[in-house]
């Protein structure tokens, strides 16, 4: 039986404990092009607990860890019990069920036998949050990874050019707002006719 | 567990713990499903049992109460408003005009849903109702969703003007929201904000193209825009519920000149104007509702019913 949290908390309420990255994750500027940076002062065994953790791929982009999506927001070690903190990435994200799953497993088969995941749905996930290791991956798999952030303002919005990760041209069009996961477009590069990915800025 | 031990016996069937991915079927190979052996429960289909479902609390947004009655009201109103939209998109799903709008409109009724859950869990907090009692086992007038959510999805045109003018009134509600002195609220409302605005962003991609497409797309839209125009007069109601909530709800009346502004610039593109004549006395939030709700919620609460505690 795998141990889930029921309960799951805004990041702002945790008390902060002291294996925790040093910036709780609220405190960050919104929009802020961060993500949880490993602290320095991490214990060797919240060290371990974060990088196995941080080794679980996203199962619908799964070129990409929950780490370079920046899905992986907090691992806390207290005595025998490990906490994952992740947050998803859109409101009705199906992943978050396998990842949730995917996190317990991976730990405890590193030998950590009390793992529970919590979802917190504060501060609200963005791709600034995911990583340049991320972007390149995207890019190799296929995926025009996102750029720049959306403004959230005005009803007409300014689109700008996506590169084809194929051959790298920007005279692309988008074929469909939506595509095959919540997170991404479908888009078609006019260059050399590929149709691809584009992982959109959220 | 099982269901029997459950207070309110077997209604442990999660809302969209199993939600059908739009992209399900073409989802890439993972190490994950590798895993997975021939015996493995989840890699058949159609196995049906009776046990307790543990529900994704990935939406829930926080561990609080609902700190009063109201405050539950309220949240109840929001996730209403989410739930009712959800299913009447779902309805869309293989039979949109084309592929790329099945996949989109899914994709929008998957968010709402999310937010729906978020809400409607907070909501159950107070009284300790779960989100799957509140969407299941309510009857229609303890709903509490507004009437423009329950108009019917129509022809596309219809459904694309009730999408621009509640995402367009969803962006404004969680824009303020998001300030809100409830710590729950305000964070489910900055997660949905983003998402909405997406949403709006579709439906005003689709205005301007049926009203500067053909005559008959054209036709359709304006018509569209007229019959759904009646029922945004409720959204901006006050109500003693928002007016006891100071700090907590937005004020409804407050959102009207943004919203206004915004469906102002889009008509104006799209060379439509705004409907004139009375608004509804819509009454969806003291659980007076149009007549299609019913129906809508017969559909969605049929299995729940049929099979309580099943799960798939």
């Amino acid at each position: 039986m795998l141990r889930q949290a029921q309960q799951p908390v805004v990041a702002a309420q945790r008390p902060v404990v002291a294996a925790q990255r040093p910036a709780a994750a609220a405190q960050r500027p919104a929009g802020a092009a961060q993500r949880p940076a490993v602290a320095a002062q991490r214990p060797a065994v919240a060290e371990r607990a974060w990088a196995v953790a941080a080794s679980v791929l996203d199962p619908e982009v799964p070129v990409l860890t929950i780490e370079d999506l920046g899905v992986l927001r907090d691992v806390a070690v207290d005595g025998d019990r490990v906490t994952v903190t992740i947050t998803p990435t859109y409101s009705g994200c199906p992943a978050m069920d396998a990842i949730r799953d995917d996190v317990v497993l991976a730990l405890t088969a590193a030998g950590f036998a009390d793992v529970e995941v919590r979802l917190v749905l504060a501060p609200a996930w963005t791709t600034d949050w995911m990583t340049d290791a991320g972007k390149h991956k995207l890019v190799e798999y296929g995926i025009a990874p996102p750029s720049g952030r959306a403004a959230v303002d005005g009803p007409i919005r300014l689109q700008l050019s996506v590169r084809c990760p194929r051959c790298g041209s920007l005279d692309t069009r988008e074929i469909a707002r939506f595509g095959s996961t919540s997170c991404k477009a479908l888009y078609e590069c006019r260059a050399c006719l590929e149709p691809f990915d584009h992982f959109k800025v959220h | 567990m099982t269901a029997s031990d459950l207070p309110g016996s077997g209604r442990g069937a999660s809302v969209g713990a199993r939600v059908v991915r739009p992209d399900g079927a073409h989802a890439p190979r993972t190490p994950r499903d590798d895993r997975r052996g021939p015996g493995d429960p989840q890699d058949r289909h159609g196995d049906v049992t009776v046990d307790e479902v543990a529900l994704s609390a990935e939406l829930a947004g926080g561990e609080g109460r609902a700190e009063s009655a109201d405050v539950a009201e309220y949240a109840l109103w929001l996730g209403d408003d989410a739930l009712i939209l959800s299913q009447q998109l779902g309805a869309w799903i293989a039979r949109a005009p084309e592929l790329e709008e099945d996949v989109a409109l899914g994709n929008i009724a998957l968010d709402l849903l999310g937010h729906a859950r978020s809400f409607l869990r907070y909501a159950g907090t107070y009284d300790g109702r779960s989100e799957d009692d509140l969407a299941y086992w309510r009857d229609e007038p303890g709903f509490r969703c507004a009437w423009l959510f329950q108009q019917p999805n129509g022809d596309f045109a219809q459904t694309i003007a009730r999408q621009l003018t509640a995402s367009t009134y969803l962006f404004e509600l969680y824009t303020a929201l998001q300030g809100s002195s409830d710590e729950t609220l305000a964070a489910i409302a900055a997660k949905a904000v983003k998402e909405v605005e997406y949403h709006r962003d579709h439906a005003v991609q689709w205005t301007l193209r049926l009203a500067g497409g053909t005559d008959e797309s054209r036709r359709r839209m304006v018509r569209a825009v007229g019959d759904v125009w009646p029922y945004v007069g409720e959204l901006f109601r006050d109500e003693p519920l928002t007016d006891r909530l100071d700090g907590v709800a937005v004020r409804p009346s407050s959102l009207q000149p943004r919203f206004d502004a915004v469906i102002a610039a889009v008509f104006a593109e799209a060379a439509i104007e705004l409907p004139a004549g009375p608004m509804s006395s819509a009454g969806g939030r003291h659980g007076s509702h149009f007549p299609a709700l019913g129906y809508l919620l017969a559909e969605m609460q049929v299995l729940a019913r049929q099979h309580p505690g099943v799960t798939w």
